[in-house]
C-alpha cells in the first residue's frame, strides 16, 4: 500500500432522489490512524460508512478499501473490517455470549477458537460478569461495549464506529474511548469514529475530517486546524469583586481582543499566547484577588464552529 | 408427481451448488448458521408455543369428535377410508380437522413471517447482520427455509399425531391409499402455509413496522378466504343472470365463471385441493349434469385420479408461493442499507 494509505475515497458521492447525501468527498485515511468524522446530524458520515463497508452503492466515485473496492468485493471488505453501526442491535432473547457466537459464526471461526476468543474479549470490555444475561436487559453502555466486542471478534484490519458513544453518561464514554484508544495504539488497528461529540472524540483522535452537508469543509490533526483558524487563547478568570472587575483597563492592554461576564466567570480572548501570566501580573498590581484562571486554546469546539458556519456560508452563496 | 421429484432434484442441485459457492468464499456454510439461528429464534418463542397449543388443541378436539361420531356411521356400506374421513368428518358441534387447519394454517405462516425482516430492520441488528461476509441470500433463504421448517414440523407432528390417535380409537388399520392421501394432504397444507409465510415475508419486506405488515397480512388473508368467494358469485351473476327461465348454458356459465374466479384465491385452491385428497368420493369439482352421472358406477376414485383433478391446483399453489417468495428475495437482495 503505498504511504500506508488503507482507506481512500475520490470523488465519492451519493445522491438520495433530490438530496446529495455525500458530495464528492476525497479521503485518505493512513494505516494505523485512529481518524474522527466529526459533523452534525445528517451531515452525511454514517453514508459514507455505509458507502466504505460497501453497504450502501455510491452514486459515483471510487473507493478502495485495504485495496479492494466495496461494491465489487464487498464481501472481502466485510471480512477485514468491523462495523459498529450507531443504535446497535443485538438479539434480545439471547444472551451476550450467544450473540456473540453468532456473530463469530457468521465469520466462519471454529467454535473452539471462538470460544476462547468470546472470553477474553468479554473480560477485555468488561462483560464477562453479565455475559450469560440476556441482552435485553442490558444497559445502554453495555450494549456499547458489546458491540466493541462484536466488532473485534472477527480481528478485523480497520474498524468503523458510528457514534459509538452516543447516549452513554460520561464516566462510559470515558471508558470506551479508552478502549477504542488501546485498539488504535496497542494494537494498531485502524479506526474511524463518527461523531457528532466533538470534545470526547478530540481527546482520541490522531486526524479529524469535518463534514458539513455531505462536504468535507476540512482535514487534519485537531492542532493544525487550530493552527489554521488562528491562534486564539481563552482565558477564565474567577476574581473577588467580579461586579468592579476594571473590563476597560484589561481591554486596554495589548493583545486583548475581547473582554466578556459568562455567568460567573470572566471571558478574555486574546491572540497572545502568553496573556495568562501577564493578565495574573496585571491584576495582582491592581489588588485584585484571582481564584481561578484556566487558559485554553481554541478546541475542536472551536474550530468546529468554524468550520460549520464558513462550511454553510459557501454552501449558500 | 414425476414433475415434483424433478422441482425437488433441481432444487437440491442449486442448494448444492450454493454451498459450494459459498464454500469456495472462505465463509463456510453460512445458510446452514441463519437457518439454525433462525430455527431456534421460532421454536423458543412464546409466538410459536402459543399457535402450536391453539392449532394442536383444535385439532385434536375436533378429532375427537369426529371419532366419536364416525362409530355411528361405520355401519355403512361404505365403511373404507376409515382414518381419513377423520380428518374431514365434523363432529356434532365442532368443524373438522381440515377446517381448523385451513384456517389457522394461513395464520400461522402469517404470524412467522410479518416480522421477518423489518423487526431485525427496526431493532438495528439487520445492519450489523449485514456487516459480517455473508451473501445477502443465506439470511433471507435461511429466514424462509427455518421457519417452512418450522411448519413442516408443526403439520407433520399434529397430522401423525392425530392419524395415530385415530388408529387406536377406531381400531381399524390404515390402508397403503389411505396413508398416502394422507401424507400428501399434509405435503399440501405444507405448501399452503408456505405461500402465506411467503405473501408475509414479502410485506415484512415492504413495510417498516411490524403493525402494518401484520394488518396487511390479516387483510389479505380474510379478503382471499372470505371475500373472494363471495365476489366471484356477485360477478358470475351480474355476467350470467340466473332467472327462472334460465337455460342450462347459463347455468353453467355462471358456475364456471364463480369458480374460476374463486380459484384466484389460493384458499380456495387449497380447500377443493384438500377436500379430493381426503375423500376419494369426490369425482369432480365442477358443476356435473344429470345425464352425466346417469349409468356411472358408484365408488372411489382412484389415487392417481384424484390426483389429476387438483394438479393444477397444486402447480398453483407451489408456483405462486415460488414467484411471491421470488419477488420478496429480489427486493431483498437490492434494498439499500440507508443511514
Amino acid at each position: 500500500m503505498n504511504d500506508g494509505i488503507i482507506i481512500e475515497t475520490q470523488g465519492l458521492t451519493k445522491v438520495y432522489g433530490s438530496i446529495t447525501a455525500v458530495d464528492n468527498l476525497n479521503l485518505t485515511v493512513r494505516k494505523g490512524e485512529i481518524f474522527g468524522l466529526l459533523g452534525p446530524n445528517g451531515a452525511g458520515k454514517t453514508t459514507t460508512i455505509l458507502m466504505l463497508m460497501g453497504l450502501s452503492e455510491p452514486t459515483s466515485g471510487s473507493i478502495r478499501v485495504a485495496g479492494l473496492d466495496p461494491v465489487r468485493q464487498a464481501l472481502g471488505v466485510k471480512h477485514i473490517v468491523g462495523y459498529m453501526p450507531d443504535n446497535i442491535g443485538f438479539y434480545g432473547d439471547l444472551t451476550g455470549r450467544e450473540n456473540l457466537i453468532y456473530t463469530a459464526q457468521l465469520n466462519g471461526i471454529a467454535p473452539d477458537v471462538a470460544k476462547s476468543k468470546i472470553d477474553e474479549l468479554l473480560t477485555k470490555v468488561g462483560l464477562q460478569e453479565a455475559a450469560d444475561r440476556r441482552v435485553r436487559e442490558y444497559s445502554k453502555g453495555m450494549r456499547q461495549r458489546l458491540g466493541i466486542a462484536d466488532v473485534l471478534i472477527k480481528d478485523p484490519e480497520i474498524i468503523f464506529l458510528d457514534e459509538p458513544t452516543l447516549g452513554l453518561d460520561p464516566e462510559g464514554t470515558k471508558e470506551l474511548l479508552n478502549l477504542i484508544l488501546e485498539l488504535g495504539k496497542r494494537e494498531g488497528k485502524t479506526v474511524l469514529i463518527s461523531s457528532h461529540l466533538l470534545h470526547q472524540v478530540q481527546a482520541i483522535c490522531d486526524r479529524v475530517g469535518i463534514f458539513v452537508k455531505g462536504k468535507l469543509v476540512a482535514i487534519g490533526s485537531v492542532s493544525d486546524l487550530a493552527k489554521e483558524i488562528g491562534s486564539e487563547v481563552i482565558v477564565e478568570l474567577k476574581t473577588s469583586n467580579m461586579e468592579d472587575f476594571p473590563t476597560h483597563e484589561v481591554n486596554a492592554m495589548p493583545g486583548i481582543s475581547s473582554v466578556q461576564m459568562e455567568k460567573d466567570m470572566i471571558v478574555i480572548k486574546s491572540d497572545d499566547p502568553e496573556i495568562a501570566p501577564k493578565l495574573v501580573r496585571e491584576l495582582n498590581r491592581m489588588n485584585i484577588d484571582i481564584y481561578h484562571v484556566r487558559s485554553r486554546s481554541s478546541d475542536l469546539d472551536d474550530i468546529y464552529s468554524r468550520y460549520f458556519h464558513e462550511g454553510e456560508a459557501k454552501l449558500n452563496v | 408427481m414425476s414433475k415434483l421429484n424433478k422441482l425437488k432434484e433441481k432444487f437440491q442441485k442449486q442448494l448444492a451448488a450454493f454451498k459450494a459457492d459459498s464454500n469456495s468464499q472462505g465463509s463456510s456454510n453460512n445458510l446452514a448458521t441463519v437457518f439454525f439461528k433462525e430455527l431456534s429464534d421460532q421454536l423458543s418463542s412464546t409466538r410459536f408455543f402459543i399457535l402450536f397449543s391453539l392449532i394442536t388443541l383444535t385439532g385434536i378436539v375436533s378429532f375427537y369428535s369426529a371419532a366419536s361420531n364416525i362409530r355411528g356411521t361405520t355401519d355403512d356400506a361404505v365403511a373404507s377410508f376409515v382414518l381419513i374421513r377423520l380428518f374431514t368428518t365434523s363432529g356434532s358441534s365442532l368443524p373438522s380437522f381440515t377446517w381448523f387447519l385451513s384456517i389457522l394454517g394461513p395464520l400461522v405462516g402469517l404470524s412467522m413471517g410479518f416480522d421477518a425482516i423489518n423487526a431485525e430492520q427496526n431493532s438495528g441488528t439487520m445492519t450489523r447482520l449485514l456487516a459480517q461476509p455473508i451473501y445477502r441470500d443465506d439470511v433471507i433463504n435461511g429466514k424462509f427455509l427455518a421457519r417452512l421448517f418450522v411448519l413442516v414440523l408443526i403439520t407433520l407432528g399434529l397430522g401423525f399425531f392425530v392419524a395415530g390417535m385415530g388408529i387406536i380409537i377406531t381400531g381399524v388399520p390404515p390402508s397403503g391409499e389411505e396413508v398416502l392421501r394422507l401424507l400428501l394432504y399434509l405435503g399440501l397444507s405444507i405448501v399452503y402455509m408456505g405461500f402465506w409465510l411467503a405473501l408475509a415475508m414479502l410485506f415484512s419486506l415492504v413495510f417498516r413496522h411490524t403493525a402494518t405488515s401484520a394488518l396487511c397480512c390479516i387483510s389479505l388473508w380474510l379478503f382471499f378466504s372470505i371475500f373472494v368467494p363471495i365476489l366471484a358469485g356477485m360477478v358470475a351473476d351480474a355476467i350470467f343472470p340466473i332467472t327462472q327461465s334460465s337455460d342450462t348454458m347459463t347455468q353453467l356459465y355462471n358456475v364456471r365463471v364463480s369458480q374460476a374466479l374463486s380459484r384466484l384465491s389460493p384458499s380456495t385452491l387449497y380447500s377443493e385441493a384438500s377436500v379430493t385428497l381426503l375423500s376419494p368420493t369426490v369425482r369432480t369439482l365442477g358443476p356435473v349434469l344429470l345425464e352425466q352421472t346417469f349409468g356411472a358406477i358408484a365408488g372411489f376414485l382412484p389415487l392417481g385420479q384424484s390426483l389429476l383433478l387438483i394438479w393444477p391446483h397444486i402447480t398453483g399453489l407451489v408456483a405462486g408461493t415460488l414467484f411471491i417468495f421470488g419477488i420478496a428475495y429480489t427486493i431483498f437482495l437490492r434494498q439499500e442499507i440507508r443511514a
